[in-house]
């Protein structure tokens, strides 16, 4: 195949004459998608902490909400999520308020849009890992708490929560990692991450294949990071006596 | 060019170990001859670039380069003499054209795609088969009626397009604290407009009547302002295929200096089209009129 290689491009000046260089988009791309997946992460496990633990109460209203919670964001795909987040919602709210904000800063309206959208996906899911958490435990455990005098939430507090979010650190790492991938989903409505720059390097450069092997390593680069990071938590929260503890 | 001169070579090494036939007079290389050997032409599309090369409300590609595209595949197909030529259809974007064009993906893409210096490194342009300007299209009571009063505002362009560049620099070397929204195509381009997030759309002027086209109602639009610049759309092929580019240049040529795309432009751009039956009425400007005399490859920048 006839192709130009010129690794030589991010150092280049971008064409838009606001002396930055290719690789400072590059750059600021990497800055948004960290943002952008760490703020969605931090709201989806708060979320998905809460959800999951309702979905396994013994009140079958509770429970009945949290599963549909779990059912709707779960079973929607994320890009038709995201754009009934960015075009349809605002379109929902009173026109006031839904005009203030389709006039504020684009780039805010994007981060938001898709903030919310990839945290309340991940939640959906994160809740699942916690209520399987919680069901794996032996129901003997929730009946010595509650036979020791403990109420139904000291119980879920003192006694299975923090065995059940132990165990399931390994698929929470896998979560993890998925919502960084899934952030590149929001370059689809303009916001401007790192698959999002990339795709603009290509457009700027004609240099598709050096933009491209780029965003690769650094997706990688970023998982990689994140595995450790997660490996060293789940070494130290690991129970004893359980699969892989001492 | 390895890869060529290697094939060729092991072709030669069998002509002459096997004896057999004798040398042809014109031997075919590069797409061509992939043509030739496949039976089959792979043509890159748009999606939504009303009047160029967009889909009807039957699913079918339409519009003016595509009809240009297909009068160079009859004519690849009389010079190579086949009988029968497949035409593989395959949608490109902005984004994705020039790497599915260099990886073989797509042998000809007549869209809506400006030749320049920088994407000639890459791929190979045919002459000429449109002019446009770049401008803005904006409500008709917004108030905006050229580029200076887009100060502060939220702006609209598509990705991968010169506008963007053009706007982002404007916005650079001005001062105008522009919002930039950059939209993946220029249907959502439209949608941002439409839905008030931006007050208006830079774009090639030829697509804003396009998109107008579509508009639940094109009284509320108008397209304003001074061309921020001049471009000129080509027809895409790979690189280094002398060969193949001179048939499609030829053919283009043919067609350009017959009076045939004249008709083609009228048909396109002066009477009603898909999907609402609009008229663009876009009149023949002097730079489309010269290229159809004067057939030529060059770019603009």
């Amino acid at each position: 195949m006839a192709y130009n290689w010129n690794w030589g491009v991010f150092l280049q000046p971008t064409a838009t004459g606001d002396d930055s260089t290719y690789l400072d988009w590059m750059f600021h791309g990497l800055q948004m998608t960290i943002g952008l997946s760490l703020s969605a992460w931090l709201i989806a496990l708060l979320l998905g902490a809460v959800v999951g633990v309702l979905r396994t109460v013994p009140n079958r209203w509770l429970s009945g909400v949290a599963t549909a919670y779990v059912e709707f964001f779960r079973n929607i795909p994320l890009l038709v999520q995201l754009f009934l987040w960015y075009f349809v919602m605002p379109e929902l709210l009173p026109e006031n308020l839904g005009n203030a904000f389709k006039q504020t800063n684009p780039i805010v309206q994007q981060f938001l849009s898709s903030m919310i959208c990839l945290a309340l996906f991940t939640s959906a899911r994160v809740a699942e890992q916690v209520r399987s958490g919680i069901n794996s435990l032996p129901p003997g455990q929730k009946n010595a708490g509650l036979a020791l005098g403990f109420t139904l939430s000291q119980t879920y507090r003192h006694v299975m929560l923090p065995m059940a979010v132990r165990l399931i650190v390994p698929p929470l790492t896998s979560e993890f990692l998925n919502i960084f991938k899934n952030s590149a989903v929001c370059s689809t409505i303009g916001l401007l991450e790192l698959a999002a720059q990339g795709r603009q390097l290509v457009d700027y450069t004609a240099q598709p294949y050096e933009s491209f092997i780029a965003v690769t390593v650094a997706y990688l680069l970023l998982n990689v990071v994140v595995m450790s990071g997660m490996r060293w938590v789940e070494a130290h929260v690991r129970v004893p006596g359980y699969i892989g503890g001492k | 060019m390895f890869k060529h001169s290697l094939r060729r070579a092991l072709v030669v090494g069998m002509a002459t170990t096997l004896l057999s036939a004798p040398v042809l007079a014109q031997e075919l290389t590069g797409t061509l001859k992939k043509i030739k050997d496949t039976g089959a032409i792979s043509l890159g599309h748009r999606e939504s670039s009303i009047p160029f090369s967009y889909y009807d409300d039957k699913q079918q590609v339409i519009g003016y380069s595509h009809e240009l595209m297909l009068k160079v595949v009859d004519a690849i197909k009389a010079e190579l003499k086949l009988g029968k030529l497949d035409i593989r259809l395959l949608p490109v974007t902005s984004a994705n054209r020039i790497t599915l064009v260099q990886n073989g993906s797509v042998d000809l893409e007549c869209g809506s795609t400006t030749n320049n210096t920088e994407r000639q490194k890459q791929v190979s342009f045919s002459n000429t088969i449109f002019v446009i300007g770049t401008r803005l299209m904006t409500k008709t009571n917004s108030g905006i009626n050229d580029f200076p009063d887009l100060a502060g505002k939220n702006v609209v362009t598509t990705a991968g397009t010169t506008s963007e560049r053009l706007l982002r620099r404007m916005n650079e070397e001005k001062q105008m604290k522009m919002n930039i929204i950059s939209a993946k195509d220029h249907g959502e381009a439209f949608l941002t407009l439409e839905t008030g997030r931006a007050v208006a759309f830079m774009m090639d002027d030829a697509l804003l009547f396009g998109e107008m086209a579509k508009a639940k109602r094109a009284s509320d639009w108008v397209v304003v302002g001074t061309p921020q610049s001049y471009e000129a759309y080509g027809c895409m092929l790979r690189k280094d295929d002398p060969a193949f580019k001179k048939v499609v240049d030829n053919a283009l040529a043919k067609v350009m200096t017959s009076g045939e795309a004249e008709k083609i432009y009228a048909k396109w751009f002066l009477q009603p089209i898909p999907p609402k039956g609009l008229n663009l009425n876009f009149p023949l400007s002097t730079s489309v009129q010269n290229i159809y005399k004067s057939p030529n490859d060059k770019a603009f920048d």
